[in-house]
């Protein structure tokens, strides 16, 4: 890594001002956890010249669990062990429980969680110049691309790589921030279109700190990761559902993708047609989940992702109607 | 500097402070210092290894306030008043920790890079659930990676280190997973 300072507001204001750059500080950077920041610092392609550290900020509600929000600085972990949000949304303990390993989830924030980078391998190598760094071409698109989109919403292939942000989609959920004009911003606007800002991670300005993310109560929810392997990996496709249902009959369904688009990609075709199904009923379930690759417009090297994306919604809307199904990690 | 703002540490060393298995150790270190570095190289406490340097495969791995972490994705001053315990803090040669007695009666190593982290994460999860079962020691073990292949060996030293039976399956060529010739 290379030299930098290093500071610990006790304060948002001092964080949000120390993190503008000014004359002392051309790159400063927020750091919360740190994991996906050392990352990017060891491996060359952030150098700041203060790292502004918010872990010791003075503010208990940035670690607090309600059944309605989570603290930004909460630990993957603490999400994963809550037994509230077990039950007012069991779809986020097993979002969190499923990313990295044990080491990584005690330390990584549901924050840091929201804004980590991709892990488009060409993006993550300082040796590769690309689209979303500085250049003008995509070397995943001629290239190994076999962990990137099918839903080809931007030039970047890269695909979103937070477990957590789908899930709020799922959730209608919020990020609560500061250091900015705006206190709320509605999850699905956290991100820019990818056709038109395909390089940053989110629409937050330098000096905006996520505080908490704020969510509906779904005691039907599920996630279902399909991974390679079942620690320290990313999902190939990983599926979230919320039903509301009405004795064994969905009143109504919201579903959502990942790791199959640049950002999270809902799928409100399937959740029409999952309307006024009964959980019973596999195979219109069965057809109403296969719609959702419509619109997809697969690489060479993720073609495969067609087959497994049915299947995790699929299993992500049995687990969420069996809610005993959404037990820990959510991986199948 | 900043006029009553938060004090600024660094680039350049500073005085820096940890408090490891029980000791307050002083250094100075570059804010750009990891835990894991911090501990090697200024504390001489390498019971923690380097292995991956990304948090991937738990030989760095150390207790931060009872709970695992990586401490090779850890600013040193991350951990300043945090209480920080190494492999070294869990049991010495003249006085092992059971879970380190069961480990060698198991044979739960070959090489043993990886075997400081383990024991290290095995043994916050004992801390946290005295009587874990084997999906649950897998599941807190996850973070560790032996390239040698003991795992079997490290459930069976776990079950064993916490008052439990091994699961009776060979996990080495002639020998039972209790220790015995077959």
């Amino acid at each position: 890594m290379n030299p930098f300072a290093y500071t610990s507001p006790r304060n948002t204001t001092d964080a949000s001002a120390l993190a503008v750059p000014n004359g002392d500080f051309a790159l400063p950077v927020l750091k919360s956890g740190g994991m996906d920041l050392l990352d990017r610092m060891k491996e060359g392609l952030e150098r700041p010249d203060l790292v502004v550290d918010l872990t010791r900020i003075d503010d208990p509600t940035l670690d607090a669990i309600d059944a309605g929000r989570i603290g930004g600085r909460v630990t993957l972990a603490m999400v994963a062990e809550s037994e509230e949000l077990r039950k007012s949304a069991p779809i986020l303990g097993a979002a969190s429980g499923s990313a990295a390993t044990p080491q990584v989830r005690n330390v990584a924030t549901v924050a840091g969680n929201l804004l980590q980078e991709t892990r488009c391998w060409y993006w993550r190598m300082s040796q590769f110049d690309c689209l979303r760094k500085t250049g003008d071409d995509c070397p995943a698109r001629e290239g190994d691309h076999r962990f990137h989109v099918i839903f080809q919403d931007g030039p970047c292939l890269m695909v979103h790589p937070s477990n957590l942000a789908p899930a709020l989609f799922v959730l209608d959920g919020e990020v609560e921030v500061v250091g900015g004009d705006r206190t709320r911003i509605p999850i699905r606007d956290l991100y820019a279109d990818p056709a038109v800002d395909w390089r940053s991670a989110s629409v937050l300005s330098p000096a905006e700190i996520i505080t908490g993310i704020r969510f509906k109560s779904a005691p039907n929810s599920a996630f279902i990761a399909l991974k390679q392997k079942q620690s320290f990996d990313w999902p190939m496709v990983s599926g979230y559902a919320v039903l509301d249902l009405d004795g064994d009959v969905i009143k109504s369904a919201r579903t959502c993708a990942g790791a199959v688009a640049p950002r999270p990609h809902p799928l409100p075709q399937v959740d029409a047609a999952l309307a006024g199904l009964s959980i019973h009923d596999e195979a219109r379930i069965r057809a109403a989940c296969e719609i959702s690759v419509d619109g997809a417009d697969p690489l060479p090297g993720t073609a495969y992702k067609m087959t497994l994306l049915p299947v995790a919604i699929r299993r992500a809307v049995a687990a969420a109607a069996h809610s005993a199904g959404t037990a820990r990690g959510g991986d199948a | 500097m900043n006029g009553g703002g938060p004090t600024i540490i660094g680039p350049l060393p500073a005085k820096t402070s940890l408090q490891v298995n029980g000791r307050q150790l002083d250094f100075v270190a570059e804010p750009a210092t990891t835990l894991l570095e911090a501990l090697r190289e200024q504390c001489d406490v390498t019971g923690p290894k380097e292995v991956c340097d990304r948090a991937a495969c738990g030989g760095c791995t150390v207790l931060l306030d009872e709970r695992p972490v990586a401490s090779c994705m850890m600013l040193a001053l991350d951990a300043t008043d945090r209480k920080i315990t190494t492999v070294e803090g869990i049991g010495s040669v003249d006085a092992p920790d059971p879970l380190q007695m069961a480990m060698a009666e198991f044979d739960a190593m070959q090489c043993g890079f990886c075997t400081p982290g383990v024991v290290t994460a095995a043994k916050a999860l004992l801390i946290q659930n005295p009587r874990p079962n084997l999906d649950e020691i897998r599941a807190a073990l996850s973070g560790n990676l032996c390239r040698c292949g003991t795992y079997p060996n490290i459930f069976n030293a776990v079950l064993v280190a916490s008052g439990q039976e091994p699961v009776e399956e060979p996990t080495d060529r002639g020998r039972s997973a209790s220790g015995e010739r077959a």
